[in-house]
């Protein structure tokens, strides 16, 4: 691949502020974290405009209900405190939803000002003790802390923490998958199931945010991860976490080690065929059971359709941007059918995300760039320099790949100019086969249209 | 069963035959946890700013609050592309520790060297009102130091509701106000005020006035240019259309520049039709406006009338549901729902005030209900009470219509197609038409297994 040099990089890294950002802020994940439990209802402890904010961001991706509550910050909150707004909140939110849990977040705002949640809960416990009726669940996101992804991890491991409790070791798994969509969830859970394994899947908003129309109203949509599953993750046989660049971070995975010793594998999100192939083979492992002929057959297909397709796809140049794990899973994927990722960038800063793509995708070329901390501004300045053939990443990068008129494969979050996003199927051999169809597709769309002779076989 | 919260009770009224209006208490802070579909101040400065093209337009403190207003509004620009950005100071926790001043005073620097834009709006969020940044200090420093203006817009999200936020954005662009040079600006010349240029409906208008004769001098804020607005004092008449937005502004301008306003709406064939009028009554020196405006409505409706008496038969005795940001919108929103033969039976906004509500009590059908500041829970409740066809509201109301089987129609600033004028009047329509007639609604299983009972006319 033609490198682009140091000096050659436009000096857009000189930019003090954020430019089209690459990453949202922590509540968002945190909220969608709690979407995903059966019965729980978000909180943002803050201002109204963060739960609207959030709210219509998700609603523009999932086209589902997310109701988030707020504790509705105003001037008196901010200097003396939110103590009285967030009670009056929680027990409004229990009277109206009643829910069986509340996923209370926090937001800058109540970080700012040093809001001590679980002060607030046992404020709330003592005076209003009768009227309390569903638990409450807290986490810290306050959104100068890390991005959307921090504020997911967060929720996950607060909920494991807050709600696991010891037992006698099951043969369950507990499987953390990470900001994935609901086609990726469901899809999970039929393979957990394929193998015989009883789980516990954190979150699970496959129903809650991909569910079905109506008969009658629903004040929290159904489905989601059962409380007593959450509970029984402290007595599970093994946690499996996707993320490669979690490796150093404390998460579920790592908080359920510590306090029940149960082992944690931290494989990196299954997408392609290697990282699935590591996927499969730990369930195989945990369960005692070969990988079902199932999968066996669709790995087949895959492997099989890569062979018919990959003229079109080899060394063609993609610009890859996103979440750093979701960068990370599919550069390894675009690798293995021979495309070069030409820029690999995210708006996150884990500090590990060179070294967990060079892991992952070890046929990466020295010379991809990556790139952390990044935004679409930067994106927008490198990439005609890059001469990619097309964009894969959420639907935030259409317009530098417009610039360019090169294709965007629209896969991760949001996906707000197409329909369908939360149905975007992106792991195991079944989601590699969608994301390399619609590669492979893009690719002959463009060979297509530009030529002049108008091609009807390709 | 959903039940209204008891604090929730005085914002929900239903109107009854004969009886006078009553005062709704509105304007109040949202009821925490009450999951109000109101955003913030922050979020009422940015809406109403975002459209001027031509200016940097940076929001300071953490990620999120510029992440979620990145490029969502339709409004079009025939130039410049600069206010489809977004800029952000990202602030860190160290910022937030040390103070985010410098990091401020260096981004603009950048920013305005780089993109040369003709001023700066800087919009303080939440976290800005509490480490004490002093940002009109930073504003003067780096106005002195480029040449533009840099203006400080007080927007901290819990300082208040949206509509503050509106009120801090018209504070902010009064100061172009009376900048630039007046001459040249005709006699029969006014501003639009309130109207955005959402999926070029600014562009619809302008074409309206330039046909009867009158000079539009700038609208505030619709494919403006930070040149227009500086000369802005320079007009007659000014027209606001989102008057809970705007208002404030037509105020400061008649106070220090003498300039009368009139409230108008674009919507729908009538308001449209009285808002040409209007200005056209106002501008009577010169009765030939008036034959012209006359013209023009005669030919606009002509070349819309035949479609929409079709949908019109498609559509009669269908109910409908609105909930809209501001509730002058929904006076023209019920009438044209009455023009296409259909009922408002749910009525409500998020920023009414006490004035408002009384009149849609006027103009509303006995029985209909009317609530300020609602939330997800009370507007499913109302649309199974009216057991309506079509809900208009935003995109946070879409799914709740949706999934109860209820076609939608999105009014809200994120429209991709023009609603105003008479050419929107007939988008509209055929929006409502396509919503309502949709084969889909059978498959629903609410609506599948909806008692065919028969309604009342």
């Amino acid at each position: 691949m033609n490198a682009i040099s140091q000096e050659e990089e436009p000096r857009s890294k000189n930019f003090t502020s954020t430019r089209n950002a690459c990453k949202l802020c922590t509540p968002l994940g945190a909220c969608l974290v709690f979407r995903g439990v059966e019965g729980c209802i978000p909180f943002l402890h803050g201002s109204q405009g963060c739960s609207t904010y959030i709210r219509r961001y998700l609603i523009s991706h999932f086209r589902e209900p997310i109701d988030i509550a707020s504790s509705n910050f105003h001037e008196e909150s901010a200097i003396f405190g939110g103590s009285d707004n967030f009670q009056q909140g929680a027990l409004n939110v229990m009277r109206q939803y009643e829910p069986q849990l509340i996923g209370a977040a926090t937001t800058c705002l109540a970080e700012t000002i040093g809001e001590d949640m679980p002060r607030l809960l046992l404020d709330l416990r003592e005076k209003y003790g009768d009227r309390v009726t569903a638990p409450i669940v807290t986490v810290s996101t306050a959104s100068y802390r890390g991005t959307h992804m921090d504020g997911f991890h967060a929720a996950v491991k607060a909920l494991v923490e807050q709600l696991g409790r010891p037992g006698e070791t099951t043969g369950a798994v507990n499987l953390f998958p990470g900001m994935v969509s609901a086609a990726d969830l469901r899809l999970l859970k039929e393979i957990l199931a394929d193998f015989g394994l009883n789980y516990t899947l954190l979150p699970d908003y496959s129903e809650t945010m991909d569910g079905e129309t109506w008969s009658q109203y629903q004040k929290l949509q159904s489905g989601g991860t059962p409380l007593k599953a959450i509970a029984a993750t402290g007595s599970a046989k093994a946690s499996i976490e996707f993320g490669r660049t979690l490796a150093a971070g404390q998460t579920a995975g790592s908080s359920l080690l510590e306090k029940f010793n149960i082992p944690r594998h931290l494989l990196g999100l299954p997408i392609g065929i290697r990282e699935s192939d590591a996927f499969f083979q730990l369930l195989s492992e945990l369960s005692g059971r070969s990988t079902p002929v199932k999968y066996q057959r669709e790995r087949g297909r895959l492997v099989d359709s890569l062979i018919d397709g990959h003229k079109y796809v080899f060394e063609k140049r993609a610009i890859v941007y996103g979440e750093e794990d979701l960068v990370v899973g599919l550069a390894s994927f675009l690798c293995e059918i021979g495309v070069t990722p030409v820029l690999c960038a995210s708006g996150g800063r884990s500090r590990h995300f060179e070294e967990a793509l060079r892991e992952a995708a070890p046929l990466l070329p020295a010379e991809t760039l990556v790139k952390e901390g990044f935004d679409f501004a930067e994106i927008a300045e490198l990439a005609p320099l890059l001469k990619p053939d097309f964009f894969i990443g959420s639907s935030k990068g259409c317009s530098a790949a417009r610039e360019l008129t090169v294709p965007l494969v629209r896969v991760g979050f949001p996906i707000h100019d197409r329909i369908g996003g939360q149905r975007v199927l992106h792991l195991g051999y079944r989601g590699a086969q969608e994301i390399y169809d619609r590669v492979v597709n893009a690719l002959l769309e463009v060979k297509q249209e530009s030529s002049t002779v108008g091609y009807a076989y390709l | 069963m959903i039940e209204l919260l008891p604090e929730r009770q005085s914002q929900v009224l239903r109107t009854s035959s004969g009886a006078p209006a009553t005062a709704l208490p509105c304007g109040k802070a949202s009821l925490a946890g009450s999951v109000s579909q109101r955003a913030c101040v922050f979020c009422g400065s940015r809406v109403v700013l975002y459209p001027i093209c031509d200016a940097l337009h940076i929001v300071h403190g953490p990620i999120g609050c510029a992440a979620y207003t990145w490029d969502i509004r339709g409004a079009l620009s025939s130039g410049p592309q600069l206010h489809r950005n977004s800029f952000s100071t990202d602030l860190q926790e160290l910022d937030v520790i040390f103070g985010g001043e410098k990091k401020l005073e260096s981004a603009l620097l950048e920013l305005i060297a780089h993109y040369q834009p003709k001023a700066a709006f800087i919009y303080s969020t939440c976290i800005v009102g509490l480490i004490g940044d002093d940002v009109s200090a930073v504003c003067k420093r780096v106005g002195a130091k480029t040449g533009i203006p840099v203006l400080p817009v007080h927007s901290e999200g819990f300082k208040g509701t949206k509509k503050d936020g509106y009120r801090a954005a018209c504070e902010a662009v009064y100061k172009l106000v009376g900048t630039g040079d007046t001459t040249g600006i005709s006699p029969h010349s006014i501003n639009i005020l309130g109207e955005f240029n959402l999926a070029g409906e600014t562009w619809i208008l302008r074409d309206y006035y330039k046909r009867m004769g009158i000079e539009v001098v700038a609208c505030v804020t619709g494919d403006s240019r930070v040149a227009d607005i500086r000369r802005c004092h320079g007009a007659k008449l000014n027209l606001v259309q989102c008057s809970g937005s705007m208002t404030h502004l037509a105020k400061m301008l008649e106070r220090d520049h003498g300039i009368p306003f009139k409230r108008v709406s674009y919507f729908g064939i009538e308001d449209m039709s009285a808002a040409l009028y209007e200005a056209a009554k106002f501008f009577g020196d010169d009765p030939t406006i008036m034959l012209r405006a006359q013209q023009l409505v005669r030919e606009e409706i002509a070349a819309i009338y035949p479609e929409l008496q079709r949908y019109k038969q498609k559509l009669i005795g269908k109910r409908a549901a609105i909930y809209v940001g501001g509730a002058f919108k929904a006076f023209s929103l019920i009438r044209i729902l009455r023009l296409l033969g259909m009922e408002t039976a749910v009525v409500g906004s998020q920023t009414g005030d006490t004035e408002d509500y009384r009149q849609l009590q006027e103009i509303s059908n006995p029985g209909t209900i009317i609530v300020d500041d609602s939330n997800p829970l009370e507007l499913a409740k109302f649309c199974l009470e009216k057991d309506v066809d079509l809900f208009i509201g935003g995109v946070k109301e879409r799914p709740i219509a949706y999934k109860l089987g209820i076609g939608f129609c999105d009014h809200n600033h994120e429209r991709k197609e023009p609603l105003a004028g008479f050419v929107g009047m007939l988008n509209f329509a055929r929006e409502v038409y396509a919503s309502v007639a949709s084969p889909v609604w059978q498959f629903a299983p609410r609506r599948a297994n909806r008692r065919k009972e028969v309604r009342p006319a």
